[in-house]
């Protein structure tokens, strides 16, 4: 994994032009919103950025999903500290995940662990607060149904509560899925090459921005369908929730 | 070990702390950097891009929401809007925007604009639709017309949805008002990206100075949905939760 590692200088020494040959050389050095040939010349140079981008995405929201599901476990029977955990995710939630990263450089100094520990701590609020909302909405006639046939609380957990609270567990997956990949472009700046390496390299080249910036979009929108389909298949009863903001 | 490195880690934010009070020479040499000045030139930058945009944000954003919500017309659209404007990196905005349109206040200030429409839209929109059509139909029984009934009504009950789309469009632009740096505009960012000039106590000044700026922003903007949210919903919201 550390291969995978760019080294970068201190930041703002490091912008230079980089090779920008390939593909239609005048096209290139008008600048044009696009240049195919380029892009198909070079488009191996985004692979690297793009694994190292799903991989920090994978590894965040799976760390951010188990934490903030080990606090809605724990909630779950204690209700008074929903308020508390909801507060204290908030809290981290507000911190600019640029801000967050230099943070920790005292501590954690750059690279995939500071990546990481920022990705996932963004992800805590949005997931733990879908799982207690989808906790909240199990009909209580379910519940007693499952009381009734001899359930003990964890099979009542587990059988019943968990089942019916998969459409806004996976809601809250999806949102928290679609905003890590954005903001994991910015994990440059922690030094981990995702795609937000080529954005910041080569800042004023049109087709270089295009493609990465498209490259992530399309990212987001593949991962959501993927959560979309796995609620299908987890949860076929009932039709994904609709999500807003709130 | 462990107690090396627990110093080693106060002395950076140490420093950190001395950057924001203190004049200093940069790591380059020649030209002083940090202290107050400077801390308040750049956080006054910062503060002046982010209202510029949130502004601009609310202008388009809120009508439109709330419009659509009045007629309950344009769901799709609403709820899209606010689900794509998530998958956009912010770092793609910024570059995109310097790249393709241009540098300096108006450019970022469109930029940080855009980011900011996707939660107002969306949230004013879910906040107007959702008021009880009671409480709509109650309002035009006493005589009241659309406008009113927007003004009156709507409004004021979708006060916390629309403020919690605020709130999040607020603190993602000052954020993003961080990258502000890459596009000509100095801001807060210049301290966290220009490690070369400002060491580490002028990075990890920076990054003290955004989170308590986006600590306070989402603190003030919560007081200020204290201050708007009508009183019979306050008491409502309580009997619920108690």
């Amino acid at each position: 994994m550390t291969a995978a590692v760019v080294q970068l200088a201190p930041p703002l020494a490091q912008v230079t032009i980089h090779n920008r040959t390939g593909g239609n050389a005048s096209c290139v050095a008008q600048n044009k919103v696009f240049c195919p040939g380029w892009a198909f010349d070079n488009f191996d140079r985004y692979t690297t950025p793009l694994l190292n981008q799903l991989l920090l995405v994978v590894v965040a929201v799976a760390i951010g999903f188990a934490v903030a599901f080990a606090f809605a476990l724990f909630s779950h029977r204690r209700r008074w500290l929903i308020p508390t955990f909801t507060a204290a995710t908030g809290v981290l939630y507000t911190i600019p995940s640029l801000a967050f990263i230099f943070l920790l450089l005292p501590i954690t100094g750059l690279g995939w662990t500071t990546a990481i520990i920022v990705l996932s701590v963004y992800t805590l609020q949005i997931i733990y607060r879908n799982i207690v909302a989808g906790l909240a909405n199990v009909p209580s006639e379910s519940k007693d149904a499952g009381r009734g046939m001899g359930m003990t609380d964890g099979q009542l957990f587990w059988k019943v509560e968990l089942p019916l609270a998969m459409p806004e567990l996976i809601a809250g997956l999806r949102i928290a899925t679609v905003s890590t990949v954005a903001i994991s472009t910015l994990m440059v700046f922690a030094n981990v090459n995702t795609l937000g390496a080529p954005l910041y390299q080569q800042i004023d080249f049109k087709t270089n921005i295009v493609i990465a910036g498209v490259l992530s979009i399309l990212m987001a929108i593949v991962l959501d369908l993927v959560l979309l389909v796995a609620q299908r298949l987890l949860a076929p009863w009932r039709k994904p929730v609709k999500e807003a903001m709130v | 070990m462990s107690g090396v490195l627990h110093l080693g880690v106060l002395s950076v934010f140490g420093d950190a702390i001395d950057f924001i009070f203190h004049q200093q020479e940069a790591r380059t040499g020649q030209t002083q950097v940090g202290g107050p000045d400077q801390v308040l030139h750049l956080t006054g930058q910062h503060l002046k891009v982010t209202f510029l945009a949130l502004g601009v944000a609310g202008a388009i954003a809120l009508p439109i929401g709330v419009a659509l919500g009045h007629v309950g017309r344009g769901e799709g659209v609403a709820i899209s809007v606010g689900n794509a404007g998530r998958a956009v990196p912010e770092l793609a905005l910024i570059a995109f925007v310097a790249a393709f349109i241009g540098v300096g206040l108006l450019n970022v200030t469109f930029a940080l604009a855009v980011l900011g429409i996707p939660p107002i839209l969306t949230n004013s929109y879910v906040g107007v639709s959702q008021v009880d059509r009671n409480a709509v139909e109650a309002a035009r029984g006493m005589g009241m017309r659309g406008l009113q009934i927007v003004a009156k009504v709507e409004l004021p009950l979708a006060v916390p949805t629309i403020m919690a789309g605020v709130r999040t469009a607020a603190v993602n632009i000052l954020a993003t008002a961080a990258l502000a740096s890459l596009a000509g505009l100095s801001t807060l960012g210049d301290l966290i990206l220009g490690r070369n000039v400002y060491g580490d106590a002028g990075v990890v000044a920076g990054a003290i100075l955004i989170a308590l700026l986006a600590v306070g922003l989402e603190l003030g903007l919560a007081g200020i949905q204290w201050l708007l949210t009508p009183r019979g919903l306050k008491l409502t919201r309580a009997e619920a939760s108690a």
